[in-house]
């Protein structure tokens, strides 16, 4: 579905922000992107939607080279939502922001309606449907943005820092949005530095630093490897650190508290 | 700390507490705040910014001299101190934050922790008996959120200067806040010691998040498997778990 080829890309100023990256989604993925600020993953993520051409090397997206797609074309195939959701807010209404994309893919009138409507429920936004995007607090506009995105169905759903100012009921249901995608057979990618919220979705994570992919597998397997965390700078999750420190363990990390429950009062971590 | 959903009023409290309200913004107010046993609204925002340091969210907001030095030296700069005093506060909050070093780099050059850092010393020269920090660790990676973390209960321990932070991540601040306050719409909700905030059952309910080890902890105590006792890390819940052989 996503493949970049040996991507190298180098800013106006010299800086190279991707160094020889190569990296293969296929279809109905679940992806999570970490490492510390500047190590690319945002100019990774523009890379996919054909923002940001590479300067040497390959980005194709469902077959096509993204040199020769237009963004509008890519745009129907990969939906990404922002980590600053002001710089993709414009519209005078919330209802007219969701439709205006929708409208612009050639939907009919009905059908933008529903989808509007559907979306505004599911991110809790009804009471606003009238607002200016503008009087939305930041977790909001966040979830507007996703809406806004979702409601067109892309292929490839990018999410950059998406829990960023999200209480844990947003996150929660966040999650649960990600879930929803991923058993609708969508590629879904994450960019986040919120690896407590990132492990119960239990994602394949691709680590970046300086510009380069140095860590790249299951998190089960990946996020046990605390050589490569602290190196790439990138927090062990609680339940992981807490298992690795117990006496006696089950084969696999804890997915959940309950997980990890059930495991120590069945006597099992006591030698 | 003070968390809460978003917009429940937690940014309304922390310009009531610098003095924006009720001196810049207009409306209604009734009640009185005092900082440092005086009235906020009795006092002028000159008297206020010597007192109560206020970090934004992003440092690029406050941050925006062509060195680090000028940039801290900022808000003295502003109230008229005289240059060899000047001179030795700024140096002085360079090296509690360890960022002496940096003193003649532009600061558009530096990463987001080290911004984050110059910010700091600019509040911190100002030798305020408080310090608010808004959301500090949001744009942070986890690691350098947590050094930032550290860096704020060491200033604690160290100059005596209270901090009032509102963060949503509960997980980095457990070990080093006193106190909790919950708000929700516009009413303070909770409030306790970060185990008692944090162990009872309604701080979920008011979208704090509870960190999963603490969610682990409360099972096993609600089992009767381990005490409640202290909010514990994951290394010290596993050891305890070794002790209950």
């Amino acid at each position: 579905m996503i493949e970049l080829k040996e991507v190298t890309f180098v800013h106006q100023n010299g800086v190279r922000a991707l160094d020889d990256v190569s990296l293969r989604i296929e279809s109905g993925e679940t992806v999570a992107v970490v490492g510390e600020n500047g190590a690319g993953k945002t100019t990774l993520v523009k890379h996919v939607t054909g923002l940001l051409k590479p300067t040497s090397g390959t980005v194709m997206v469902d077959g096509q080279d993204t040199r020769n797609t237009s963004t509008a074309k890519l745009s129907r195939k990969v939906g990404v939502a922002f980590q600053n959701p002001d710089h993709q807010l414009f519209s005078e209404s919330v209802e007219e922001e969701m439709a205006f994309a929708l409208r612009n893919f050639g939907f009919s009138p009905e059908v933008v309606e529903n989808r509007v409507s559907w979306g505004l429920e599911l991110f809790g936004l009804e009471e606003y449907r009238k607002s200016s995007p503008l009087v939305l607090s930041g977790g909001e506009k966040k979830r507007l943005t996703l809406a806004c995105i979702l409601a067109w169905d892309p292929e490839v759903v990018i999410l950059d820092e998406p829990t960023v100012g999200q209480d844990s009921i947003q996150k929660e249901k966040l999650a649960g949005t990600i879930r929803m995608l991923r058993s609708a057979g969508k590629t879904v990618v994450v960019v986040s530095h919120d690896i407590e919220f990132l492990w119960p979705v239990q994602p394949r994570v691709v680590v970046m630093k300086a510009g380069r992919v140095v860590g790249d597998g299951p998190a089960s397997t990946l996020m046990l490897d605390e050589g490569l965390l602290a190196s790439a700078r990138v927090a062990q999750p609680q339940l992981v650190a807490f298992y690795r420190s117990l006496p006696r363990r089950p084969e696999r990390p804890f997915v959940d508290p309950l997980e990890a429950r059930r495991w120590l009062e069945a006597g099992r971590a006591v030698p | 700390m003070l968390a809460g959903p978003s917009g429940c009023g937690k940014s309304t409290l922390l310009r009531a507490v610098n003095g924006l309200i009720p001196h810049m913004y207009s409306g209604e107010y009734e009640g009185d705040v005092k900082v440092d046993g005086a009235s906020v609204k009795e006092s002028t925002m000159r008297e206020l910014a010597q007192k109560v340091g206020f970090l934004f969210q992003n440092p690029e907001n406050q941050i925006f001299m062509f060195t680090v030095e000028r940039d801290v030296a900022f808000g003295l700069e502003n109230l008229g101190v005289a240059r060899g005093e000047m001179r030795q506060r700024v140096d002085e909050a360079m090296d509690l934050l360890g960022i002496g070093e940096l003193a003649l780099r532009a600061p558009h050059e530096l990463s987001d922790g080290q911004k984050q850092r110059v910010a700091l010393a600019g509040v911190l020269a100002m030798r305020p008996k408080l310090v608010i920090l808004d959301e500090p660790t949001s744009l942070l990676d986890p690691r350098t959120a947590a050094e930032l973390v550290a860096l704020v209960a060491k200033l604690r321990r160290e100059l005596g200067t209270t901090f009032l932070v509102v963060e949503h991540r509960l997980d980095l601040l457990v070990k080093v806040a006193d106190r909790v306050v919950v708000m929700s719409d516009g009413a303070k909700v909770l409030e306790g010691t970060p185990a008692e905030v944090l162990f009872g059952d309604e701080a979920e309910a008011y979208g704090v998040a509870v960190p999963a080890i603490t969610e682990v902890q409360k099972m096993l105590a609600r089992d009767g498997v381990l005490p409640q006792g202290e909010l514990m890390t994951p290394v010290e819940l596993a050891q305890k778990m070794r002790g209950t052989a």
